[in-house]
C-alpha cells in the first residue's frame, strides 16, 4: 500500500447524557465507540451504515468538527485529534466536507459568489481580484455558468446547489473531502450528474474522499474499499468488489440482500434481519449485532468479537465470532 | 384480465399560486385492479404526490382542485362526491400510508387512541371491541407485545415501528385499495425491505389493491405488477413492470434506468446521465415535457405534446419517436 493520508486509530466519541434535574452525566451515547481506518492519497473510502450507526460522528470527528473523546487522527503524519483552534485553521485547508443538504448548508443571504470566497477569506489567500478570478475558475469546473455567481441559493435547484457546495469545498485544494451523504437528497436523474463529478474531481486534483452513505448502489460505484459500520464500531472492511460479491459479516450480507434491485426478474432471496437498531446509550453486551443475527449463537451475547482478516479479502478485516 | 378497481381518467389537478395557476397534474390516465399493486414513479414534483391526494381529496383546501377528468372508483365517481361522503370511503375503502411516520401520527394520542378512531368512526363497534381488534391489527402487522403498544405514545417507538402503526391504521377497516405514499423513503434499507415484505404478505392475505408511489425504480422492479412513469405532471409510460425494465418505450425511462449505477456497473466508470433538469410547472415547454433533455429530440417534438400511443397490448407511451429510438 502507498503511503497513507489519513490513518485513525481507535476512536472514541462518547456524548455525555444528561438526566435527572441536576443534569448529571450518568451514561455516555458511545457514538463512535474504537474505530480505526486508513484512507491513501486519492483513494475513495466508503462508510455505510444505518441511521444512528455513527458515520456522521466519524466523518465529523475527523473533520475535527468534534473533539473525540480519545484515539488517534493522524493527517499526513501528524496527530490532529488534540490540536486547538489555532492550529487547526491550517489543518482545515486540507480536510473539507460536503453535506447532505444543499439547501441547509448554504447561506441563504449570501450570494454564490460570497459563498464560494469565505474559505479563501478565512484563509487569508489572494487579494480581490484573484478571489474572483478563483470564483469563476470553481464554478466553472463544477459546471455552472460565470453568471451564477451574484444570484442567491434558492434560485438553484437541488443538483446545482450541491455543485456550489463542491465548488465551496474544493475551493482551498484540499487533500481529504468528507462526503457526508451527497446525493441522497438528489433525484436519481441529479444523483448520477454529482456522481459522474466528484469522480471526474477525484481524478483531476487527486483527492481522497470518505464517502458516507447509506445507498449501497451508490458507495459501491464510487469507492475503493468500504468499510460497515453498526452501532459504533466497523463490523467489516475491504475492497469494495469483493465485499458485494463476497461479505463475510452477517450484518453486510443482510444489508446487500435488502437492496432493492431494479430488475424484476431477480429472484429475492432475502435475508431478512429483524427489529431495529438499539441504542448507542445502553448497547447490548458481546457482539452489537447479535440480538439482530439470524445465525448468533451464545458466545455472541458474551464475547465481544475483533476486526480480524477476512478469507474473502487480504486486505479485508471482519469482526464476527462466526467466519472463522 | 379483472375489471379495475379504480380508474383515473384525464384527471387534471391545478394549483393556485401566488405566480399563477399550476398544472400540477396534467391530464393523466391509469387504471389499478384488484389484488394488483400499481407503482407510479417519478421524480420531485412530477405529480405523483399530488395524483395520490387528488384520489383521496385530500388536496391542500383552497389552493388545490381537481378541474377535469373522472376518479372511479368500483364505478362512482370520487371527483363529484360531497365531502360527508368522501370521508365515508376515506379511511374505510381507501386507505393511505405517508411517507413520514412521525409525522402522520398525532404525538399527543396513543397508539390506540389513533387506532380505534378509525374502527371507531366506520364500524358499528363499541370501544371494547374496537380496542380488542386494534391489539389483533397490531399484532398482524408484526408489532410484538401490541396490548402494551396500545398504551403508547409515537415518540416511544422506531422510526420501522411508527411505519407499521401507520400501516395498521390504514388496514384497519380492511380497506379495497391502499395507496403508500412513499411508505419506505425516510427508513433505512434493511427497516425498507421488512416494510415492503409487510405489505406484499398484506396484500397477498387481503386480496386489496396498492398503488405505491416512489422515486426507487428498485423498490418499483421487486414489488409492482404494473407500472406508470410521470414525468412533469403527464404520464410518460405505461406498462407492466417486466416490459418497463425489459424494453423501456420513452426516453425518460431509458434515461432513468441507464442512470442508476448497480451492482455490476464498472466501478467509477461515468455513469449515463439525463441533461438539465425537470422544467418548473410555471413555465412548461409546449411540446413535449421532456423535450429539452431528450437526447432524440427533433422540431416536432417542440410544437405539441405527444398523444398517448400503444406500443404493445399494456404498454402504451407519450412519444413521437418511440419506433425509431
Amino acid at each position: 500500500m502507498s503511503k497513507v493520508l489519513l490513518e485513525v486509530q481507535d476512536l472514541k466519541m462518547h456524548f455525555p447524557v444528561k438526566e435527572g434535574i441536576l443534569l448529571r452525566t450518568s451514561k455516555y451515547n458511545k457514538a463512535v465507540d474504537g474505530i480505526s481506518l486508513e484512507i491513501a492519497p486519492g483513494e475513495t473510502l466508503g462508510l455505510v451504515g444505518e441511521s444512528g450507526c455513527g458515520k456522521s460522528t466519524l466523518g465529523r470527528c475527523i473533520a475535527r468538527l468534534y473533539k473525540p473523546t480519545s484515539g488517534s487522527i493522524k493527517f499526513e503524519g501528524e496527530e490532529i485529534s488534540l490540536l486547538g483552534a489555532n492550529a487547526l485553521s491550517a489543518y482545515r485547508r486540507h480536510i473539507q466536507m460536503i453535506f447532505q443538504d444543499p439547501m441547509e448548508s448554504l447561506n441563504s443571504r449570501h450570494t454564490v459568489a460570497e459563498i464560494i470566497e469565505e474559505p479563501l477569506i478565512v484563509q487569508n489567500m489572494g487579494d480581490t481580484a484573484w478571489r474572483a478570478k478563483r470564483v469563476k475558475e470553481l464554478l466553472d469546473i463544477v459546471g455552472l455558468p460565470a453568471r451564477s455567481v451574484s444570484r442567491y441559493p434558492f434560485e438553484f435547484s437541488g443538483g446545482q446547489r450541491q455543485r456550489i457546495g463542491i465548488a465551496r469545498s474544493i475551493a482551498l485544494n484540499p487533500k481529504l473531502i468528507i462526503c457526508d451523504e451527497p446525493v441522497s437528497a438528489l433525484d436519481v436523474s441529479i444523483q448520477s450528474q454529482i456522481l459522474n463529478l466528484l469522480v471526474d474531481l477525484q481524478k483531476e486534483f487527486n483527492l481522497s474522499y470518505l464517502f458516507i452513505a447509506h445507498d449501497l448502489a451508490v458507495v459501491k460505484h464510487i469507492s475503493d474499499r468500504i468499510a460497515i459500520m453498526y452501532l459504533g464500531k466497523i463490523v467489516e472492511t475491504g475492497d469494495s468488489q469483493t465485499i458485494y460479491r463476497n461479505a463475510q459479516h452477517p450484518y453486510t450480507q443482510s444489508l446487500i440482500s435488502a437492496i432493492p434491485m431494479p430488475d424484476p426478474h431477480r429472484k429475492v432471496t432475502r435475508q431478512l434481519i429483524i427489529g431495529d437498531v438499539p441504542s448507542p446509550i445502553a448497547p447490548p453486551p458481546g457482539c452489537n449485532f447479535h440480538p439482530r443475527c439470524p445465525r448468533a449463537i451464545e458466545r455472541c451475547s458474551v464475547d465481544v468479537p475483533q476486526l480480524s482478516a477476512s478469507k474473502a479479502d487480504s486486505t479485508g478485516l471482519v469482526s464476527c465470532h462466526l467466519v472463522d | 384480465m379483472s375489471e379495475a378497481l379504480l380508474e383515473v381518467n384525464n384527471l387534471i389537478t391545478e394549483f393556485d399560486t401566488d405566480e399563477g395557476v399550476v398544472r400540477a397534474v396534467d391530464n393523466i390516465s391509469f387504471a389499478a385492479t384488484a389484488g394488483e399493486t400499481l407503482g407510479i414513479v417519478g421524480e420531485s414534483g412530477c405529480g405523483k404526490s399530488v395524483t395520490a391526494l387528488s384520489i383521496m381529496r385530500l388536496l391542500p383546501q383552497p389552493m388545490g382542485k381537481i378541474v377535469g377528468g373522472e376518479i372511479l372508483f368500483k364505478g362512482q365517481n370520487l371527483a363529484d362526491l360531497s365531502l360527508p361522503q368522501m370521508e365515508k370511503i376515506r379511511g374505510n375503502n381507501i386507505s393511505m400510508v405517508f411517507q413520514e411516520p412521525m409525522t402522520a401520527l398525532n404525538p399527543v394520542h396513543t397508539i390506540g387512541r389513533q387506532l380505534t378512531e378509525v374502527l371507531l368512526l366506520h364500524k358499528d363497534i363499541t370501544a371494547q371491541q374496537a380496542i380488542q381488534q386494534g391489539v389483533k391489527i397490531l399484532d398482524r402487522v408484526g408489532i410484538p407485545s401490541p396490548d402494551i403498544r396500545m398504551t403508547e405514545y409515537p415518540h416511544q417507538l422506531s422510526g420501522g415501528m411508527r411505519q407499521r402503526v401507520v400501516i395498521a391504521i390504514a388496514l384497519a377497516c380492511n380497506p379495497d385499495l391502499l395507496i403508500a405514499d412513499e411508505p419506505t423513503t425516510a427508513l433505512d434499507v434493511t427497516i425498507q425491505a421488512q416494510i415492503l415484505e409487510l405489505i406484499k404478505e398484506l396484500q397477498k392475505d387481503l386480496g386489496m389493491s396498492v398503488i405505491l408511489i416512489t422515486h426507487d425504480l428498485g423498490v418499483i422492479a421487486e414489488t409492482c405488477d404494473k407500472v406508470v412513469v410521470m414525468y412533469a405532471g403527464k404520464v410518460a409510460e405505461r406498462a407492466s413492470v417486466h416490459e418497463l425494465f425489459d424494453s423501456p418505450a420513452h426516453p425518460y425511462t431509458q434515461g432513468l434506468l441507464a442512470s442508476i449505477p448497480r451492482m455490476d456497473t464498472t466501478p467509477k466508470s461515468r455513469l449515463s446521465i439525463i441533461e438539465g433538469m425537470v422544467p418548473g410547472l410555471l413555465d412548461l415547454p409546449e411540446g413535449c415535457r421532456f423535450e429539452n433533455r431528450c437526447p432524440h429530440k427533433r422540431a416536432l417534438c417542440e410544437d405539441a405534446p405527444p398523444a398517448i400511443d400503444e406500443v404493445s397490448p399494456g404498454h402504451e407511451v407519450s412519444c413521437y419517436r418511440w419506433q425509431e429510438i
